[in-house]
């Protein structure tokens, strides 16, 4: 995984409140088998009309929302479904970090395996922002996860929570996996003094 | 005097395999379920590291979510959809896992089927790549939703790693009245906290209530978890728990079996267990629930108007409830008790087993459904498709003039074929009334398999109490 660096980005505006993730990515694009080519379905029925064209007034149809690197959003940000799709969908459009007062549990997990940065900021904050940015929609922000700060376009720097050891694997670029597997052996010894409770290949299954 | 426990943490205790430094604790997965929708890309990553399936003896697999729910001698139409079912079954043939393909006659939702077979057991940690995954918490297992990522974590290492979540008590005391049911229990829970009430937190549902559901209605609260944030959701096991496993496929046997109950006895929650927050329900004041907006707390008694969004306590939720009722062509102050709908959705991993389809029989026995409404009735599993046929409900359903399909996601989710036209109203027993989610465009109201049979006979939004007097 790549290292995250901080960085400075307009900000694509869309304050709505649960967002779900079947919005980010409806179901429908749910088939593939592939991690790719999901950026160009995120947001799909907010963004394209009937007929599949853009909607004009949709942010990340306009500037600076379509080169947008950082989303501010609503409320209970990525609710409803699991689906690892929508961080997915979010990264290949360029959104590096998504901004809210708070995230869904499984959203969230997922947006840090894929190096996308959820910052939760308390409502005050993300009241300003929302002000700032609707009197100067080019204004920009500043991510830098090291100091755990967002710096608003008036400069004001704001401390934002990360998990520590996600925020390592983010600064690093640790892999998850790599870091599991180092565990072998502890793994090893659990299952020995602990039976499993199912066999599921001890049923012969028909068809 | 050891400190009193919870359920939830006597679960997670006995599954921590080691915390190591700076790092979140490694916690043992028992059982992990995959289907086809959120699987092929971990797969893949196996595959790009050389990596087998640690433990496919503690994986099982089927295939549901883009799984058509029409006759099973047809082929899968969508070239997509065909195309995500054969890598499933290639990839669990390659990698040693045991599952049922798309002609298995034991083929189900997964959230079905897991305790359908006895694979979902009291004590267990059980993971799937589906946030529905708490159903299997109404056996007193700790059960949750992952990512792609943590899905490859767990085919490769049995393992997540994971920090403990809030202990959350929800307590369900009184009688429920006649034609209120388990699915009112849970959007009023819903309602009342709101769909980001439980986040950070696992619940034990508790008290009188919920003690009297029989397992099928216990997997109806606890599937729906998440629908108000929680992670997970669990009942503490009982008899009504033992009776449901006995004699099941893959539940213990003979000693094992006695052995096994012991332990499960062992887990409830001690004496003066504390937990991080409480709520409490009154099941006795319950009415049958319907949502009017577009997430699952949007919520209201069938018989109450349409909450006006400007009464909201905020000015982004006051937005929230104005988009929802725009995208739903509703007007504050109106009940929804007499709106039109078009189609009428039974089905889906909260309300598609016996004890629902019964329900749906019990109003649809002798009558016709309304000739505006297209009426699915899609049972959870193959098996429970052959057992309602046993008992004579499809029948029922036919002679009123409903669909009765082949099991599967369905209309809950919309990516199988079943879906709404643009602008549709359904009255539905699944689990989220997102915009879109039922089919772009279309309008989903949650109700009780009850309350959806209600509202097929009449063509409207009914209160099912009118029906069964």
């Amino acid at each position: 995984m790549e290292k995250f660096t901080a960085f400075e980005s307009w900000v694509a505006v869309l304050p709505v409140d649960n967002i779900d993730t079947d919005q980010i990515i409806p179901a429908r694009f749910l088939k593939t088998t592939s991690k790719e080519g999901l950026g160009d379905q995120l947001f799909f029925d907010w963004r394209y009309d009937a007929e599949g064209r853009p909607r004009p007034d949709f942010v990340l149809n306009r500037p600076p929302g379509n080169r947008a690197q950082v989303l501010l959003a609503g409320d209970n940000f990525g609710c409803g479904s699991s689906r690892e799709h929508a961080p997915w969908a979010l990264t290949q459009f360029g959104f590096k970090a998504v901004i809210s007062t708070s995230f869904a549990d499984i959203f969230k997990g997922n947006a840090l395996k894929n190096a996308l940065l959820p910052i939760a900021v308390p409502a005050e904050i993300h009241a300003q922002l929302l002000k700032m940015l609707e009197a100067d929609p080019l204004g920009t922000v500043r991510v830098d996860l090291a100091s755990q700060t967002l710096a608003l376009p008036d400069g004001t720097a704001v401390e934002f929570p990360v998990d520590p050891f996600a925020k390592t694997c983010l600064l690093e670029g640790v892999d998850e996996l790599g870091f599991l597997l180092k565990h072998e052996a502890e793994i090893a010894a659990f299952e020995k003094s602990h039976p499993a409770p199912v066999d599921t290949l001890s049923v012969k299954l028909d068809g | 005097m050891p400190q009193p426990r919870t359920i939830i943490q006597k679960i997670w205790d006995s599954h921590v395999v080691c915390q190591p430094e700076g790092a979140p604790a490694l916690l043992y997965i028992d059982l992990h379920l995959v289907h086809e929708v959120t699987s092929p890309q971990a797969f893949e990553g196996l595959r790009q590291r050389g990596l087998r399936v640690r433990r496919p003896d503690r994986t099982f697999g089927t295939c549901d979510h883009s799984t058509p729910t029409t006759p099973r001698e047809l082929p899968i139409v969508d070239p997509v959809a065909r195309a995500q079912v054969e890598q499933f079954e290639k990839n669990c043939r390659e990698f040693g896992i045991s599952y049922f393909g798309f002609l298995n006659p034991r083929q189900g939702i997964v959230h079905v089927i897991g305790p359908e077979q006895g694979l979902t057991q009291p004590g267990m940690t059980i993971v799937c790549g589906d946030s529905h995954t708490a159903t299997h918490g109404a056996f007193g297992a700790l059960a949750f939703g992952i990512g792609t990522s943590q899905v490859e974590h767990v085919l490769a290492t049995q393992c997540l790693l994971q920090a403990p979540s809030k202990s959350f008590a929800v307590r369900v005391d009184g009688s429920l009245r006649p034609g209120v049911s388990a699915k009112d229990i849970i959007l009023a829970l819903i309602a009342k906290i709101g769909v980001g009430g439980g986040t950070g937190c696992v619940f034990e549902y508790a008290g009188s209530a919920i003690r009297s559901l029989s397992m099928e209605e216990r997997m109806t609260v606890c599937n729906m978890s998440i629908e108000a944030g929680a992670r997970a959701g669990l009942i503490a096991p009982d008899d009504t728990t033992f009776e449901y496993l006995d004699g099941r496929p893959f539940a213990p046997k003979g000693e094992d079996w006695e052995r096994a109950v012991a332990r499960w006895r062992s887990l409830v929650t001690d004496e003066g267990a504390a937990y991080d927050k409480e709520v409490s329900i009154d099941a006795s004041s319950l009415e049958p629930m319907i949502t009017y907006g577009t997430n699952p707390g949007m919520g209201i008694p069938v018989t109450a108007p349409v909450p006006d969004p400007s009464e909201a306590p905020d000015a982004v939720e006051r937005e929230t409830r104005r988009k929802a009722l725009a995208y739903m062509g509703l007007e504050a102050g109106n009940p929804l008790a007499g709106h039109p709908v078009n189609v009428v959705f039974i089905g889906s991993c909260t309300n598609s087993r016996m004890t629902d389809l019964r329900a749906a029989a019990s109003v649809l026995k002798g009558r016709k459904v309304n000739p505006r409404v297209r009426v699915l009735v899609v049972p959870g599993s193959q098996s429970i498709k052959r057992q309602a046929e046993a008992e004579g409900l499809d029948r029922i359903f036919c002679e009123a003039g409903a669909e009765w399909r082949e099991a599967g996601c369905s209309m809950c989710i919309a990516m199988n074929g079943d879906q709404l036209a643009p602008g549709e109203y359904a009255v539905s027993t699944s689990n989220r009334n997102f915009e879109g989610r039922q089919g772009k465009g279309g309008r989903t109201f949650l109700a009780s398999p009850l309350t959806a049979a209600a509202s097929a006979v009449t063509g409207v939004v009914t209160d099912p109490r009118t029906l069964i007097g």
